[in-house]
């Protein structure tokens, strides 16, 4: 986001949006099944650092949600938004949920994840749809 | 009891003042603190500094040393960095370092310039408190974030918009008098309802204002206090902090706060009280939501239970335990780094009985202070007592 990192590869993250983006997301799972998003060395959980890779869930189902009427600058062209923390199991994922009328979205709601841009920026961002 | 005497307070008025600088600031707030505490500049053995934002606002590192120069005192100085609880983990520090021995006068307090980044800058600014790969780069905003919670707290507990609204309400009540405070009026529970929304389910009146502004304290050893005659009838007897995973969708819980849960168990077992002990709270209400996550994590309430209380006047100035009197984030303003001793300095003032609020606690004797720092991934609560 901030000047300078651009052109800065944020490894470990910037390779999980592109598996995500293939439809091959992931997370990192530790032996003791604790599920944790890259990138990362050891287990934030018990710090176990034989971290593997294990195939994000298809579906996910939202936890709580908001409509973003006042954005950051980086996203001044994106607003209104709907924000979302969907779980996906071991893990939950923050996104903007896409394509559908926001009135029906609910706790619950059933979404898949893919990776979209920021309408302002071009950046890639995680979008939920509807299954 | 045991615990630093807090010898004196010094707070700027929290508002806009975009042509003042940080140490303008600071320098402000330090010679009030100085001054009403009684002791010598030389005295000061230690600088304690809360910062959040000072390399964006003013392209300034190392503020530590800065501010002591801007305080008038030759020591050591640090700056302490955990978001909107800078200057909250300054405190701890400091009362540690009194406790221990280390030190018998330390200068602690914090400061912050938001307004001259604009409200576009500031938002921007204040989104580097959550996790920028997971969460501010996919459009986590600092309001979103604590809407999300907002969401999932009416999703788990139930509550509205317009339980919500009574805390804007209140807090706005209490800050009429309070010539320090950001908003000095009255709004309407239609005023929060009707106002423009920033992140559903909250709009703007159940945001704190960006804010600039200092504060200050003077802790002393009882020692000290006792050798130089200091009039410091209020000690910090607990302090406690709590720490949770800095990205929301990574905590187990979306509709509670459990650093803060933590943070008060410390602080209360340190001070040897129970949360039916308080008379008074001055909580990080940087959004109304945050009010009942607060009240709930010092115990004053049962998960669930806090979203009414505003509603049913228990925490007004005229409830049980009146939360907020200063006018609390929300009225008084939010200078990110001055906010955790803001808050003290409005809690020594109510037990000392000079607040332009002490009217509605009389006979209060305990205190409490909780001081978030992003979604509350960072939580530091203190007690203070009225020495006897
Ligand atoms: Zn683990």
């Amino acid at each position: 986001m901030s000047d300078g990192t651009e052109s800065v590869r944020d490894r470990g993250y910037d390779d999980v949006i592109d598996a995500i983006a293939e439809g091959e997301g992931y997370y990192l799972e530790c032996p003791e099944g604790h599920g944790s998003l890259p990138p990362r060395r050891l287990c934030p959980e018990c710090g176990d650092d034989t971290l593997r890779k294990t195939p994000l869930p298809d579906v996910g189902s939202i936890d709580t949600y908001t409509r973003t009427e006042v954005p950051a600058p980086a996203f001044a062209d994106d607003a209104p938004y709907v924000l979302a923390i969907a779980d996906f199991g071991s893990v939950r994922l923050t996104g903007q949920v896409q394509g559908v009328d926001p009135e029906s979205i609910s706790v619950g709601y059933r979404v898949t994840v893919e990776v979209a841009e920021s309408k302002t920026t071009g950046e890639r961002l995680l979008a939920f749809r509807k299954r | 009891m045991t615990g630093p005497r807090v010898a004196g307070v010094g707070v700027t008025a929290f508002g806009r003042a975009p042509e003042r600088t940080g140490r303008d600031l600071f320098g402000d707030a330090a010679q009030e603190a100085i001054r009403d505490a009684g002791v010598e500049h030389d005295d000061v053995e230690g600088v304690y500094y809360g910062n959040f934002m000072g390399e964006l606002a003013e392209q300034q590192g190392h503020q530590g040393p800065m501010m002591a120069e801007a305080a008038g005192v030759q020591a050591p100085a640090t700056r302490y960095e955990t978001a909107c609880a800078s200057s909250g983990a300054a405190v701890r520090q400091a009362v540690r370092d009194v406790r221990n021995g280390e030190a018998d006068v330390l200068l602690v307090g914090g400061a912050e310039r938001m307004t001259n980044l604009g409200t576009a800058g500031a938002t921007e600014a204040l989104a580097i408190a959550a996790d920028d790969l997971w969460e501010v780069r996919h459009g986590m905003t600092f309001p979103g974030a604590y809407a999300l919670m907002a969401q999932a707290y009416f999703e788990t507990f139930g509550g509205s918009r317009e339980d919500l609204a009574h805390i804007a309400v209140k807090n706005h009540a209490n800050a009429i008098e309070n010539e320090h405070a950001q908003y000095q009026r009255e709004i309407t529970i239609d005023d929060v309802l009707d106002a423009p929304m920033v992140s559903s389910p909250l709009g703007l009146y159940d945001s704190c204002p960006i804010s600039d502004g200092a504060s200050a304290a003077v802790l002393v050893s009882e020692a000290y206090a006792r050798e130089h005659d200091l009039d410091a009838p209020v000690a910090i007897t607990g302090t406690g902090q709590g720490g949770d995973r800095i990205a929301l969708h990574d905590r187990e819980h979306l509709a509670t706060s459990p650093a803060a849960d933590a943070a008060a168990a410390e602080a209360y077992e340190d001070a040897g009280i129970d949360g039916d002990r308080i008379d008074l709270a001055e909580v990080h209400d940087c959004f109304t939501i945050a009010e009942v996550l607060a009240i709930e994590s010092l115990g004053l309430y049962e998960p669930g239970e806090g979203i009414g209380a505003a509603r049913r006047g228990e925490t007004t100035a005229e409830g049980a335990v009146p939360v907020n009197l200063s006018g609390g984030l929300k009225a008084k303003g939010h200078p990110v780094g001055a906010t955790g001793v803001g808050q003290i300095a409005d809690v020594v003032k109510l037990l000392r009985g000079d607040h332009v609020n002490s009217d509605a606690v009389p006979d209060a004797t305990v205190g409490v202070t909780h001081n978030a720092g992003g979604t509350v991934a960072s939580a530091i609560v203190h007690v203070l007592e009225v020495a006897r």
